[in-house]
């Protein structure tokens, strides 16, 4: 240890620095708190507000924008939704919903409804309503828009694949249609995108849904395509909290929205560039195995 | 110290200059090889666009949507660590150096645990603990484990810092206490803690640094919405320009952290040089060592 | 009480980790020791370039470094280490990260070493007319070194915990399968202790014994 044992003591200096680094923890600090810090200030529940959960990190389904807008499929859903059941579009509080959060912000009650690429499936019935179907998907993969050689699933053996950590479509393919597949996962499909776009890795597979949000991106014009296999079936529902007396008045919602158009008018804004071939809009309550 | 590297070699005469001129110009060609590589490998990868890099100049809402919150998110992280750590880490230090056996040994072992511990296994148990025993939102769960487990880590660092301060004051000190008739929680709280504050603040500050390089763990795999994981919906929005948010974020942390590496030297240097002060200080450099365990287990090794 | 255990390869993962730690100890001994000596040769070039390289690597996060090597080096450059499976290029990208970074650490444990040998060896050294590589190579660095085997073997144990960071990309060693078993198995309490005792193993006593060593070694002056 650096002990030089010299000088006098005097507690003047000590104050001194003592009295600075006070400073600056505390500015480190109290700059965060004064502005309201993390988010994790709760919201407070105005009359006319309601909390909707969405993704942040998916073009075309729901992407949070520089501007601090967000845009994408589900984005709209939720706002006619909302505006359906009596809420400005200014009144929506957005929250970000990822993957494994879902749940427990509905069972929370932190959010009122969740509308993010949320397929639904027995295991997550048991914990939470949902409304819808509101779109049908199916696991697919992306890949190079000058890359014939991936002609059908099977394909995909021996090839370099990407999928996002926890997802299950990646395991799935690799389990069932192509064992000889290499598995890379990152925390975020644009890391993928990133390897896609150089030649690393020859496919990300996820909801054909997410995959076209990306390739629609005005900078992945033309470097991507779709393969088109069906892989699964994901039927994106509305996550709402068990026993919810919402799910009926969004399943209304829903219905309208497709009656009057603005569900195909949100597919062709959101997935339209990226020659997705939409199924049609399902039928409320009827999941698709 | 300053003058010593100079002693290595000779000053030099006119061949060992040419020599000299001979390892730069070699030196500069090896490293103009390795910058041109990446430079024409980013170029053919597309990655030098001024569309990828533009965004961080012409682009304020880069930095109001993305950035700057998720930088504050780091300093929120790394200041509540370092704020809840010092006292935890002030009482453990002290307690290793008690007349009491088990009060000792107690603290020690608390201490050797947790500095034997990756820091990241801490931060997993941590969110998986939040999220299975308390109600804790999952929007700041992930600020909450990364707190704790930076002051679970820290903790057991700063008692080690705590432990070093006091024993690098004079013995006078405790001797003078005692001569005036001070108890040992008195000569403990208004002679020896007091002084050794100030002998600690170099390494303090440097902690601070291990503090916010590690808080990008939390972005990395809890979800933690810090700098590192700004990355993400950046480059989602931006056309994958990985390599462009990423220089941005390390230099965002070089700068954060050179600055802290400077106060603490500049800080310690006041130290070393004060008059005033009884000339204790525990160095910046300090800390990587008092961060390993096993290395320190009598109470009164606090000069080596 | 420990069936949860079944189907998780719990030594694999540790020996991924001993893995990574020896490499990288390698790695970051050689280059680091490289770094101390252009930071101490009398090239201007080469003790700014130590320097520099000193000072932003050690004010990066680890974490950053090591995500960066997989989607910079990797994905972005296609640099794959001479490999050609995910497993294999990353479990090697990891590996230069953790150098990378470690080494900044080394060369200033050996740049305090190097401070410690005394001036009348170096003097002397000189005086019989070797050079600056030869004064460095047979007389200052097997003193330094003698006398940094401590601060060395906490650089080792900082990067023994460091390894975990590789989970980041995706290497499968410990940390990356306590995540794993964390979201799979309902035992957390169990299989946190078990993943701490595992570092415990593994860092502990190399703290102790290296230690020892350190004293053995110690140049008595």
């Amino acid at each position: 240890m650096n002990a030089t044992r010299t000088g006098r003591a005097t507690v003047r200096t000590g104050r001194a620095t003592v009295a600075v680094a006070a400073a600056v923890v505390l500015s480190f600090t109290s700059a965060g708190f004064a502005n309201g810090a993390t988010g994790a200030v709760p919201r407070d529940h105005g009359e006319d507000e309601i909390t909707v959960g969405i993704k942040y990190d998916q073009p075309g389904i729901g992407l949070k924008t520089p501007d601090g807008t967000y845009t994408g499929f589900d984005v709209d859903v939720a706002t006619y939704i909302a505006k359906e059941l009596g809420h400005d579009p200014s009144d929506i509080v957005w929250k970000e919903a990822k993957s494994a959060d879902r749940e427990t912000l509905l069972q929370r009650g932190d959010v009122d409804f969740i509308a993010a690429s949320y397929s639904i499936n027995d295991e997550r019935a048991k914990k939470v309503d949902f409304a819808g179907p509101y779109l049908l998907a199916h696991q697919d993969v992306l890949i190079r828009a000058d890359d014939d050689s991936i002609k059908q699933p099977s394909d995909l053996n021996n090839k370099k694949l990407c999928s996002v950590t926890g997802s299950t479509s990646a395991q799935n393919v690799k389990d069932k249609i192509a064992p000889d597949a290499q598995l890379q996962e990152y925390g975020g499909y644009s890391e993928c995108l990133t390897g896609l776009e150089n030649g690393v890795i020859d496919a990300l597979t996820t909801d054909d849904s997410i995959l076209a949000g990306y390739a629609a991106q005005s900078q992945f014009k033309d470097k991507f395509k779709l393969a088109g296999f069906k892989m699964s079936n994901e039927n994106y529902g509305i996550g709402v909290q068990k026993g919810s007396e919402l799910k009926a008045k969004i399943n209304t919602a829903l219905e309208k929205m497709v009656a009057d158009g603005s569900w195909d008018a949100a597919v062709k804004k959101n997935f339209g560039p990226a020659n997705y071939q939409n199924e049609p809009a399902p039928e409320i309550g009827v999941v698709v195995k | 110290m300053k003058a010593k590297p100079t002693v290595l070699y000779d000053v030099p005469g006119p061949r060992a200059r040419r020599r000299n001129v001979l390892w730069t110009v070699l030196f500069l060609l090896a490293l103009a090889a390795v910058v041109w590589w990446v430079v024409a490998s980013l170029a053919d990868k597309d990655q030098l666009e001024w569309s990828k890099w533009a965004p961080f100049f012409t682009d304020a809402r880069v930095w109001e949507t993305y950035i700057l919150p998720a930088l504050k998110n780091t300093v929120i992280a790394a200041g509540l660590a370092m704020v809840i750590a010092l006292p935890l880490g002030a009482l453990l230090g002290i307690s290793r150096l008690s007349d009491h056996r088990a009060v000792r040994g107690a603290a020690g072992t608390v201490v050797e645990f947790f500095r034997a511990i990756p820091v990241l296994i801490l931060m997993l148990f941590a969110n998986a603990a939040y999220s299975e025993f308390t109600d804790i939102s999952p929007e700041t769960r992930p600020l909450y484990a990364v707190v704790t487990g930076l002051v679970l880590y820290n903790a057991s660092v700063l008692a080690e810092v705590v432990r070093a301060g006091i024993l690098a004051l004079p013995a006078g000190q405790t001797d003078a206490a005692k001569a005036v008739g001070m108890r040992k929680g008195q000569t403990m709280t208004s002679v020896l803690l007091p002084q050794s504050v100030t002998a600690m603040l170099p390494a303090l500050v440097s902690q601070l640094v291990v503090i916010v390089k590690d808080t990008a763990l939390g972005g990395a795999m809890l979800g933690f919405s810090e700098l590192l994981a700004s990355v993400r919906p950046m480059s989602a929005n931006y056309g994958a320009n990985t390599i462009a948010c990423f220089t941005v974020v390390a230099v965002l942390f070089v700068i954060l952290n050179f600055a802290l590496t400077t106060f603490a030297s500049w800080l310690e240097g006041r130290l070393r040089r004060g008059k005033r002060s009884t000339g204790a200080v525990v160095g910046a450099d300090a800390v990587d060592e008092l961060a390993t365990p096993g290395e320190h287990m009598g109470p009164t090794d606090g000069t080596k | 009480m420990f069936d949860f255990l079944q189907g998780y390869d719990l030594l694999g993962a540790f020996w991924v980790t001993v893995q990574l730690t020896v490499y990288s100890a390698i790695g970051s001994l050689v280059w680091g020791t490289l770094l101390a000596a252009m930071r101490v040769s009398p090239v201007p070039l080469m003790r700014g370039f130590g320097t520099v390289y000193v000072n932003i690597v050690r004010n990066i996060p680890l974490t950053v470094i090591i995500v960066f090597t997989s989607l910079g080096l990797f994905q972005t450059l296609g640099v794959s280490m001479g490999a050609d499976r995910f497993t294999t290029i990353n479990f090697r990208l990891a590996v230069l990260g953790l150098t990378a970074y470690t080494s900044a650490f080394v060369c200033e444990a050996v740049r305090s070493g190097i401070n410690t040998v005394p001036l009348g060896q170096v003097e002397a050294a000189r005086a019989i007319g070797l050079s600056f590589p030869q004064v460095l190579r047979i007389i200052v660095l097997p003193q330094a070194f003698r006398s940094v085997v401590g601060p060395l073997a906490n650089v080792l144990i900082a990067l023994t915990k460091n390894t975990t960071v590789a989970a980041a990309i995706g290497v499968a060693e410990a940390a990356l399968l306590m995540r794993e078993m964390i979201e799979n198995e309902a035992q957390l309490i169990l299989i946190s202790v078990i993943f701490a005792a595992g570092f415990i193993c593994l860092t502990l006593p190399t703290g102790l014994f290296l230690g020892w060593v350190a004293k053995k070694v110690a140049v008595k002056r």
